[in-house]
């Protein structure tokens, strides 16, 4: 018995090494090659042989990637405020009551979150042209909300479903208002349904690559991951890589605590919707 | 305390579901009574609308002689035990106690003097600052119950507060529900589809189905005198035994034998126009095992012999279960009756008849026993509605 269970110990070891490593090693790479110097950069060495922080120094000196981090950061909360406000409202609607149009709502969530969403950029792009839309702050925001909303409202409604309808009445009859009942029972429960929420959201429009390029052309609306592409040296033949990487980890690491400090929170949310009980 | 009066209460939802029709009740002040039936016979929703959370489609409810249709739940001033406790989970017993007084404005003070009290009566004292995730079930439920007396409502609503406990703190957990209702003598309305529950808890107990009144009145009323085949087969553990029979010439002809009418039951059955065919109702207490009785009691009553196929010897008592030859008796209720309360063991061969025999009984499985009951006890019902034809006026 002991053997077997050190045994099996050491083959479920062996599996998580094995992913860890898959997951982790171009991570560790872009952190390495941020902190390579540009003569280091190409000396395959995993760990640099020359420590710095030039390439960090880099990226904050110029205008350029400060400007893409404050359009991310702009553009990503205010796409995440609308899209949990509204998927909150229509969450808890689909969730507690019954409307007509409730099941076609939920299908054209559903439908919209299939999408792909590279066949709506050509026309997201002719419409935000002619609507004067195009490279600025609404025009990533409304895509942004328009996608995060159905993840928004599937999250959601599986968290308000958790929320026993009982609780609800029997703020009723203690004598709350419908208004003192959602914001003293059901809000309070909400809350990590709508803080996972927040979260995931963020960082869908935070790591959005594809209409972050098509949808600017210019520094007063790209964003750090449109931003990344148009970083290059100050001569033609210079590498870039040493500050994309620098950049690269510049805008992983606010997620990475992020999940980090919230991990369980998440983790909570995401599984308490699935399984009943 | 208030008197709560449901006049012609009806509740129809919009797809024309008629889950509850023209309730009449009159729940006095103080009163225990009990709404009791099978599932989706209205008693829920009755009380739902009585607490204010379903809205009435007809009729007048008045709390107090006045009319409270059209009053939110907060304004009836009614506190209610749920099924599942409702209790909130982000708040600890005293939070959970206290919030029906903190939303009414109560000072802090007397929130806390209140919550110690209700806390004290159900034995809560050391649990005040645990969370109920922490709660066991019947803590929870006690919980649930202090929520509903801190603020000294006019009356109670309880939704099966008993049915998510084991057994035995059920029973436990009954007492307690009905001292705490004697020690507090606030009016209180409590469903259940316990039978049993519904005849130990209630002053009245209104036995419903289909969204129908069957019959108001004391348990021991509904036992002695049910009105139809439903409360008849509904009420009593184990149920009422029911046989086909024929009436002629001044005795019933059934499975068990011919069996002489007494002057009482000829008198009602013939006030009652009791048609040729009908059903005898016969409880399983009012058998017993001819054995132990002495000769003149015998000659008082009716023995027959019949084969024990099953018997559950209680302790105190022993459980004869008897094939008898014939027909099972038909009817639209007592099908209803099966159907509803899950009691579908059909039996091609023949009725079977439960029968509570003294523990001193010699029965046992397989062996032959003369049985006897007394044919002033039983009760004749009409098959075509089910309507008793022995209602003493």
């Amino acid at each position: 018995m002991a053997t077997s269970q050190s045994g099996a110990k050491a083959r479920w070891a062996l599996i998580d090494v094995v992913v860890l490593v898959y997951a982790l090693v171009p991570v560790l790479w872009i952190v390495s090659l941020s902190f390579k110097t540009k003569e280091t950069l190409a000396d395959k060495n995993f760990i640099p042989r020359e420590w710095t922080w030039q390439n960090y120094a880099d990226i904050f000196t110029t205008n350029q990637f400060l400007r893409a981090l404050l359009n991310s950061v702009g553009i990503a909360v205010i796409a995440t405020l609308i899209a949990v406000v509204l998927g909150t409202m229509a969450a808890y609607a689909i969730a507690r009551l019954d409307f007509p149009g409730k099941r076609v709502l939920v299908g054209v969530s559903l439908l919209i979150a299939m999408f792909p969403q590279v066949s709506l950029v050509t026309p997201l792009f002719e419409m935000e042209r002619s609507l004067g839309l195009f490279d600025t702050w609404p025009g990533l925001i409304l895509p942004y909300i328009t996608f995060a909303l159905p993840l928004a409202i599937y999250t959601l409604s599986a968290f308000f479903r958790e929320i026993p309808w009982e609780l609800e009445k029997a703020a009723k009859m203690d004598g709350a208002t419908p208004a003192q009942a959602f914001r003293r029972v059901i809000a309070p429960l909400a809350a990590p349904g709508v803080f996972t929420t927040a979260i995931l959201v963020f960082i869908f429009c935070w790591n959005d690559f594809l209409f972050a390029i098509s949808l600017t052309s210019t520094t007063s609306s790209r964003t750090v991951p449109a931003a990344l592409s148009f970083f290059q040296g100050s001569s033609q033949f210079e590498d870039p890589t040493g500050t994309v990487s620098a950049a690269a980890v510049v805008i992983t690491v606010p997620i990475i605590l992020f999940v980090l400090f919230f991990q369980r929170r998440i983790v909570a949310g995401l599984t308490s919707g699935a399984v009943k009980g | 305390m208030a008197e709560i009066v449901l006049d012609k209460v009806t509740k129809r939802y919009p797809d024309g579901a008629l889950a509850v029709s023209d309730v009449d009740i009159t729940i006095a002040d103080g009163e225990f009574i009990i709404l009791v039936g099978p599932s989706g016979c209205g008693k829920s929703t009755t009380l739902n609308m009585i607490a204010g959370l379903e809205d009435i489609t007809d009729g007048e409810l008045r709390i107090d002689g006045q009319r409270v249709n059209e009053r939110a739940p907060k304004d009836r001033d009614i506190a209610m035990v749920f099924q599942s406790y409702a209790l909130y989970p982000h708040m600890s017993v005293r939070e959970n106690m206290a919030f029906p007084l903190r939303l009414a404005h109560v000072d802090k003070e007397t929130i806390n003097r209140k919550v110690e009290d209700a806390a004290r009566i159900l034995d809560l004292g050391q649990h005040l600052d645990r969370k109920p995730g922490n709660l066991s079930g019947g803590q929870r439920q006690r919980v649930a119950m202090g929520r509903a007396i801190v603020r000294d409502p006019k009356a109670f609503l309880m939704d099966e507060p008993l049915s998510n406990l084991d057994a035995k703190l059920r029973v436990q957990m009954r007492t307690s529900v009905a001292k705490l209702q004697r020690r507090l003598g606030t009016t209180t309305v409590y469903v259940t589809h316990d039978q049993t529950e519904a005849m130990t808890l209630g002053d009245r107990v209104v036995v419903m189905r289909g969204g129908l009144v069957q019959q108001i009145g004391s348990p021991q009323a509904l036992y002695d005198q049910p009105v139809n085949l439903f409360v008849a087969g509904f009420i009593g553990s184990p149920s009422m035994n029911f046989l086909p029979a024929t009436l002629a010439d001044g005795q019933l002809n059934t499975p068990l034998g011919a069996v002489p009418l007494t002057d009482r039951i000829r008198r009602l059955a013939e006030a009652a126009k009791a048609p040729r065919e009908v059903i005898v109702g016969l409880r399983p207490e009012h058998f017993e095992d001819a054995e132990l009785l002495d000769d003149t009691e015998r000659a008082r009553g009716v023995t027959f012999t019949a084969t024990v196929e099953v018997l559950e010897s209680m302790g105190s008592d022993k459980f004869a279960y008897f094939l008898v030859e014939g027909e099972t008796a038909t009817s639209a209720e007592l099908d209803t009756l099966a159907a509803e309360t899950g009691s579908t063991e059909m039996t091609d061969s023949g009725p079977q008849i439960v029968t509570r025999l003294s523990a001193a009984s010699a029965a046992h499985e397989g062996a032959e026993l003369d049985v006897w009951f007394d044919p002033d006890k039983l009760h004749l019902f009409d098959p075509g509605d089910g309507r008793t034809l022995t209602h003493v006026k």
